[in-house]
């Protein structure tokens, strides 16, 4: 089950983040900063290659608990950052994939927004309800 | 006054070109370079909104990229002589805050203008700035 979603702009400071529970948000919110240093390592070492948008990035970045961490770039450099709770095994590399694809639809809509200025926070009622649904699916 | 309406023209240009790169890169792979950017605006981004791509790329490979479109959709239903090449460019203001946006969402500032030397073709020069 996912249990923090985070959209980060390419200037690395957070457009949105959202947890399911408001207990430990701190963690999580250090959780996706520590896993920005990764992204970065792997859209540097991209280099010449043609590769996928798609991203993984699999690990543990807590120590005491298990939680995987998704990564996935735009080509505007927009970072999405799923942090996930790995008891549920059940879920794999396909379905956080097409989450990530939903997640890019959403935030597409927003920029289409007139009334959204790139850069500022987002706010969008409609972003929030699919982000929680996301969340609550895949419980 | 003229100057203003132009550049609230290009503003709007600006932001949907910033929107409409967000949606048309959705399922492109990562642009390996700056030229690969520009032939993504000629192509994908040039026919979705004009419905052809452009006619000629031309770049001096330091940054400044010319596009030639011969037949521009914006000023093909005005008439092809002399008659309206003055207040032509107005009409590509737009297109210029169009251009400028998508650049801009993909990482590149850029200064864009048009010229109108012959109707109905158009050329828009980009200069890339260097940060």
């Amino acid at each position: 089950m996912a249990v923090c979603i985070a959209v980060i702009a390419k200037e690395n400071y957070p457009l949105y983040i959202q947890s399911i529970t408001t207990e430990n948000e701190l963690k999580f919110h250090y959780t996706v900063h520590t896993s920005l240093d990764v992204v970065d390592e792997k859209i540097s070492a991209m280099g010449k290659a043609l590769v996928d948008q798609r991203e993984l990035y699999l690990g543990l970045l807590y120590p005491t608990e298990d939680y995987k961490v998704y990564g996935y770039v735009t080509n505007s450099k927009v970072k999405f950052v799923m942090v996930a709770d790995s008891s549920n095994t059940a879920l794999r590399d396909n379905e956080i994939h097409s989450m990530f694809q939903k997640l890019h639809n959403s935030y597409i809509d927003v920029m289409c927004n007139p009334f959204y200025n790139p850069g500022d926070c987002i706010h969008s009622r409609a972003f929030d309800n699919m982000l929680t649904s996301m969340m609550m699916q895949v419980c | 006054e003229q100057e203003k309406g132009l550049g609230a023209l290009e503003g709007v240009g600006f932001r949907v070109g910033q929107g409409l790169s967000e949606r048309l890169t959705k399922e492109t792979p990562s642009f390996k370079d700056e030229l690969d950017v520009l032939k993504f605006l000629c192509k994908d981004l040039w026919v979705t909104v004009f419905k052809k791509q452009v006619d000629n790329l031309r770049t001096n490979h330091q940054g400044t990229y010319m596009l030639q479109d011969d037949h521009f959709l914006l000023l093909s239903q005005l008439s092809n002589g002399k008659q309206y090449l003055e207040e032509a460019p107005k009409f590509l203001a737009f297109t210029c805050g169009l251009v400028k946006g998508a650049l801009s969402n993909l990482g590149f500032d850029s200064t864009v203008t048009a010229e109108v030397l012959v109707m109905p073709c158009s050329k828009f020069q980009v200069v890339i700035q260097k940060s």
